[in-house]
């Protein structure tokens, strides 16, 4: 329950302070964003299985979100960076699909 | 995660003592605070909050995201082009407006140049009303006493003593053109108007000059009284000729076109 209405709480600031993103983070907000996204799923279908460990969850979230950035961080010095976020965010898809689906067969049985 | 209920912890096949997901689910939702669900909240929070800001700086992004930069330099080339081209346009604009502003200069010069001529040559020509220091000349005569030459010799001492506008009786203004002669029945006929002693001219100039000019041995006053008039010369600071001429059109003088 909290946590539903800590999602709602972010969103409202967010919409509320409309702070202004900072330009060495643009490149990499939205892809930290997904990252976080698969974090989230990944930890709803754990806890949905019943093996859910939020020390897991913090540094799943807080990884994922440090990694993608590096990613596409060494993409830009590499020259790839366009490519490589690209890449990083079909695998983060990819990764989102089958725990939704993971997390459908639980609530929904089908 | 001390306050979860803890089933067997391995996920075997669907044991009838584990609870389903949908009921951890309904579960979490109906029992508020853990310290599980706080931390999920904070990682919540902050991903709903990263979310809107993303989303949001997304839309306040332009379009040019997605450019691909040859698009990119040909953007930048045509608007620099663009640029040149307004730059041009304001230096021929201003440019233009300099001109004109020159002209306008010019022609105002010309104008003022050419409005001061006319009133100088209107004073002279004796077009135009004028006020100014000078004298007022009386002279006391009985009619047919006083001529016409002692009136032209007054009136040409007037001249070289620098008069610039000269008005008899209040109301003849003597200008270049100005005829008199005698009248039959005695007085004088001064452009075509008959005038009566007592004869009051005013002339505008120098006062001293004028007076000095009128009063000298053979000169206007002594001429005057020989033939037995008096004369009475008022300096005055300032003398005003009303009257006015109608130059007339000429007939058959044209300017000369060399100039």
């Amino acid at each position: 329950m909290i946590a539903a209405l800590g999602l709602l709480a972010g969103v409202i600031a967010g919409l509320f302070l409309q702070p202004d993103v900072p330009f060495w983070l643009e490149p990499y907000l939205p892809i930290a964003v997904v990252a976080a996204l698969d974090a989230v799923f990944g930890a709803l279908r754990a806890y949905l299985d019943g093996i859910f460990d939020d020390k897991v969850f913090v540094v799943s979230f807080i990884s994922n979100v440090l990694i993608a950035g590096l990613i596409v961080y060494l993409g830009d010095q590499l020259g790839v960076g366009g490519q490589l976020s690209t890449g990083v965010i079909v695998v983060l898809g990819i990764r989102i699909f089958s725990n939704v689906a993971a997390i459908r067969r639980h609530v929904f049985h089908a | 995660m001390s306050s979860t209920p803890d089933p067997p912890e391995t996920t075997g096949p669907p044991g009838n003592r584990e609870p389903s997901g949908r009921e951890r689910l309904s579960a979490s939702l109906r029992r508020p605070t853990s310290r599980t669900q706080v931390i999920a909240a904070l990682l919540l929070f902050v991903l709903g909050f990263a979310s809107v800001v993303q989303v949001r700086a997304n839309d306040a992004d332009d379009n040019f995201t997605g450019a691909r930069q040859a698009d990119l330099i040909a953007l930048i080339n045509s608007l620099a082009l663009a640029t040149d081209r307004a730059e041009d346009e304001v230096g021929d604009l201003q440019r233009t407006r300099d001109s004109l502003r020159g002209d306008a200069a010019t022609s105002q010069t010309a104008l003022s140049v050419a409005r001061g001529q006319a009133e100088t040559l209107g004073i002279l020509a004796g077009t135009v009303p004028v006020v100014g220091p000078g004298v007022r000349v009386t002279v006391e005569t009985r009619s047919g006493e006083l001529g016409t030459d002692q009136l032209l010799n007054g009136i040409e001492e007037l001249r070289d003593a620098g008069a610039e506008a000269i008005e008899i009786n209040d109301r003849i203004r003597v200008v270049a053109t100005t005829g008199i002669t005698e009248s039959p029945g005695g007085g004088l006929t001064i452009d075509g108007q008959r005038v009566r002693a007592p004869y009051i001219i005013d002339a505008i100039g120098d006062p001293h000059t004028l007076a000095t000019a009128l009063d000298f041995d053979g000169g206007f006053v002594p001429e005057v009284e020989q033939v037995g008039g008096t004369v009475a010369i008022k300096q005055s600071g300032s003398i005003e000729v009303s009257s006015t001429v109608d130059p007339p059109e000429p007939l058959f003088a044209l300017p000369d076109s060399e100039e």
